[in-house]
């Protein structure tokens, strides 16, 4: 190192991000007596945090968190999963199958959580472990880039600090990682690479909740929902049932919600207000809070090698995020990628290459199988002939037509269906298009469903309303996007795609403005961070120079 | 190694001025007993330049108060916000209504009995002025009792506990603003401006004032073992020098600010009734047009 850069901090090992896949790394580095620093940017670990809300503990995955956190299940996570059902939905008519053994297959344990009372339950063990190596937690510092000594990255700038050297630079910095974007390692391009997820934490109380659902004891339900609700938008739903709240959401293809021109808001609504939830929801809709965030999807993203120098790149930041048919996991895996990356570091320190480490844990993310479930070599073989439009186009012109119907709707389909949907083999294979998202569903309802009689009395708050229940510490003057193109053209998506945005919306981050101009019109689309919530939608439908605030700048989840 | 650095954070307990905590007799004048005591304001910054300087620098920290016994939670407060490690307050019958002069000769007594009974001083922090006598002058008065130098107006301090000197910025307010850097040997004063802002640019600092606020919180759930009480007799004082005899300076009376008589006269209209909305663009109209006339102005 330069002089320079030997004026600085120096750690060990600093981990940015303290999610899953920091705290676990943070811990294992930790117990292998590595002093530690992580710099979370929220004012506490879990304020910047969306999840569905499922975490998995796998029977064949290295490492679960209640491994690495004694009481995790107890303290930290709402309550058990052991009940999963699917729904296609074709209008009022409904046909439910169920997903138990899909969600079983491979399963230890699965909980539901809220991820600002998970989150920051580990950020006390993990400031507990890491203070013990002589480092520990700081909250309210955001990570803006890599340190770089003559090209060789040497450890992290901050906003807040003096930049710091460290041995291991550990990126769990989200989704939107800004350091896997430094590095050339990850970007924000295409749409088709990633979901867009959508959640209200909805409030009822533990009694109501056990009595409406049929609950006794501890374990909880998970239901799913596909079929014709998000008009034609490929993606689907999810009820959680929580402690005392329901986490209630929608996930689509970020590429399909751009070309149908959907709004997020009004898919979840549409979710919302069925009569199907209406079972649950009743008259006494209350919504607690409004979520989005971006999922990648690892099929696509998943980086085979994500390690440059002595950056390691883990969970959502390496595009660690697995959407196995209507299931997605992202935490466990995150939990695995974390731990492996400090064991991969502890095996190799000393060694004179900065990048063995790195080398070391790409080879036993692949080891452990962890690789295979991101990135089946399955869906490789079958994603050639299955997303093909032409393919896709031949199929649907067969289940739309008579002969398609038959072919499902008869009792043996029925019982073929169902154990379909429960084969992890077969999910894993199936192509992302309308097919398996909506038509299939849709027909299956068609045929087998059940009519509901009865409509829904739910009535969503606005999105002037979510936006008025979030916490926002707005860092006025200084916004964290910059819209670097203001033509329709190149930006007007975010308008509708944007989640705290719409056409009809004047409050919200993007909107549509018609602009005359030496006797012209023109429309061009202008940005307000302030109602922000953060995802990174817009960074990929948009013309942008995307950053995340300031430390405990932006917005904060209470619930996540 | 490095030299640590021992403080002393100088505070007083000032009525509430808060709205809604503050009372007054019907005559303006404070009521104290029915106003509750609180830390004073300004000594909040001058604590946080206390704490900048143990995180950096290690150390120990007191709180040192003179006043009535009930001032303990003064310092209570002072250790929560501030983490002060342990608390010294002055309190004896003989030192009550005590000027600025006397208060200094207390306190420097106390200073004085520090050193002889924990240790040696580096640095006094004391706020700008208090809440209630905004007088300024305690700080600098105990400095001169003590012979030691003073820098006033800090809004920026770095401490050498090697070389025993620190090198501050000062806010010199004028015409035009100026930021001034001095330099002064240890021990020194420190009064601490309000726009003192702390820096905490360095991981290992964060980390320090995060373990601190941990031991802190535990400690201050049993302050009275870390207070400690000196009278007069504890701090060799004479009762001639201190308290009412020993203060030159007489209030010879409060007097309540009058209230400016109000110069406008306010007229409620319903913004429904149609004449009487008549009758007020009647009463704009003169000023309107004058607005008319400057854009006229402005248009040429």
């Amino acid at each position: 190192m330069t002089d320079e850069t030997d004026a600085y901090e120096h750690y060990e090992a600093v981990v940015v991000g303290g999610g899953p896949g920091g705290a676990a790394a943070a811990a294992r580095l930790a117990e292998h007596g590595v002093e530690t620093l992580v710099l979370e940017r929220g004012t506490e670990a879990g304020s910047k945090n969306v999840s569905g809300g499922l975490i998995y503990a796998e029977e064949s995955a290295p490492y679960t968190i209640d491994d690495l956190f004694e009481g995790f299940r107890e303290e930290a996570s709402e309550r058990p999963v052991t009940d999963y059902h699917i729904h296609n939905v074709a209008g009022d008519s409904v046909k439910s199958y169920e997903l138990t053994d899909l969600h079983e297959h491979d399963t230890d344990w699965c909980d539901a959580v809220l991820r600002r009372r998970m989150d920051s339950w580990l950020q006390r063990r993990v400031h507990e472990k890491t203070s013990e190596t002589g480092g520990g937690v700081l909250t309210g510092v955001r990570v803006n880039g890599l340190l770089r000594d003559g090209g060789e990255i040497v450890g992290v700038t901050c906003d807040e600090l003096e930049p710091i050297t460290a041995d291991l630079i550990v990126a769990a910095d989200g989704v939107n990682s800004e350091l896997a974007r430094d590095a050339g390692l990850m970007d924000w391009e295409e749409p088709d690479e990633w979901f867009q997820g959508v959640k209200a934490v909805v409030d009822m109380d533990r009694e109501t909740i056990d009595d409406r659902f049929g609950l006794e004891g501890e374990d909880g339900v998970a239901h799913l929902f596909s079929g014709d609700l998000f008009e034609g938008v490929r993606g689907g739903g999810f009820l959680y049932t929580n402690a005392d709240s329901l986490s209630i959401g929608t996930v689509f293809h970020l590429d399909s919600l751009v070309e149908e021109r959907a709004e997020p808001h009004e898919l979840l609504d549409a979710l919302l207000t069925h009569p199907l939830l209406a079972q649950w929801l009743r008259d006494d809709y209350v919504e607690r809070e409004y979520a989005a965030k971006l999922v990648p999807d690892s099929k696509k993203v998943v980086h085979p090698e994500p390690y440059r120098g002595r950056l390691v790149l883990v969970g959502d930041a390496a595009g660690q995020m697995q959407a196995q048919g209507p299931i997605i996991k992202g935490m466990n895996h995150a939990v695995t990628a974390g731990a492996l990356a400090a064991d991969a570091f502890v095996a190799e320190r000393g060694s004179a290459d900065p990048e063995a480490a790195g080398r070391r844990y790409a080879n036993w993310l692949e080891e452990s199988g962890t690789m295979d479930k991101l990135r089946p070599r399955r869906y490789e073989a079958v994603r050639a002939v299955g997303e093909d439009d032409r393919v896709t186009d031949a199929v649907e012109r067969v289940l739309d037509s008579r002969l398609g119907s038959l072919a499902i709707g008869n009792p043996i389909a029925d019982w073929a269906l169902k154990r379909a949907y429960n084969s992890p083999f077969l999910i894993s294979m199936l192509p992302d298009t309308r097919t398996g998202y909506v038509t299939l569903p849709t027909i299956v309802a068609e045929e087998h469903g059940r009519t509901l009689h009865w409509g829904s009395e739910v009535d969503p708050p606005s999105l002037e309303e979510r936006i008025g229940d979030l916490t926002y510490d707005t860092d006025v003057g200084n916004p964290h996007i910059e819209l670097r193109d203001q033509s329709a053209d190149s930006s007007g998506d975010a308008v509708r795609a944007c989640p705290v945005s719409a056409e009809s919306f004047g409050g919200g981050c993007y909107r549509s403005e018609e602009i005359k101009r030496n006797g012209t019109a023109e429309t061009v689309v202008s940005l307000d961070t302030q109602p922000c919530i953060e995802c990174g939608t817009c960074a990929i439908v948009a013309d942008t120079e995307w950053e995340h605030p300031r430390g405990g700048k932006g917005v904060e989840y209470r619930e996540g | 190694m490095e030299g640590t650095v021992r403080s002393i954070v100088l505070t007083k307990g000032v009525p509430d001025f808060s709205e809604g905590a503050v009372s007054f007799d019907e005559d303006g004048h404070l009521e104290r007993g029915k106003t509750p005591t609180v830390m004073n304001p300004n000594d909040e910054v001058a604590l946080r330049a206390a704490l900048q300087t143990r995180v950096r620098h290690g150390g120990h920290v007191s709180g040192m108060s003179m006043g009535p016994p009930g001032y303990g939670d003064v310092l209570r407060e002072a250790m929560e916000s501030v983490y002060t490690d342990d608390n010294y307050l002055l309190s004896d019958r003989e030192l009550a209504a005590s000027d600025t002069w006397a208060t200094a000769i207390t306190l420097s007594a106390g200073l004085e009995t520090y050193q002889a009974e924990v240790g040696d001083i580096d640095l006094v922090f004391a706020g700008f002025k208090t809440a209630d006598g905004e007088t300024g002058q305690t700080g600098p008065q105990t400095a001169w009792a003590m012979d030691w130098p003073i820098v006033t107006h800090v809004v920026a301090l770095e401490v050498d506990p090697d070389e025993r000197r620190l090198r501050a910025k000062r806010l010199v307010e004028g015409d035009v603003d100026e930021i001034e850097t001095v330099e002064a040997p240890l021990p020194c004063f420190v009064i601490t401006d309000p726009e003192f802002e702390p820096s905490y640019r360095q991981a290992s600092h964060r980390l320090t004032r995060k373990r601190l606020r941990e031991e802190t919180r535990e400690r201050a759930a049993d302050h009275d073992d870390h207070l400690t009480t000196w009278n007069h007799e504890d701090l060799n004082l004479d009762p001639d020098y201190i308290g009412l005899d020993g203060s030159p300076t007489i209030v010879s009376s409060v007097d309540p600010i009058p209230k400016a008589p109000s110069e406008r006269e306010a007229t409620m209209v319903d913004p429904t009734d149609a004449d009487a909305m008549d009758d007020v663009l009647e009463e704009l109209r003169p000023h309107a047009a004058g607005t008319s006339d400057h854009a006229t102005e402005a248009g040429d």
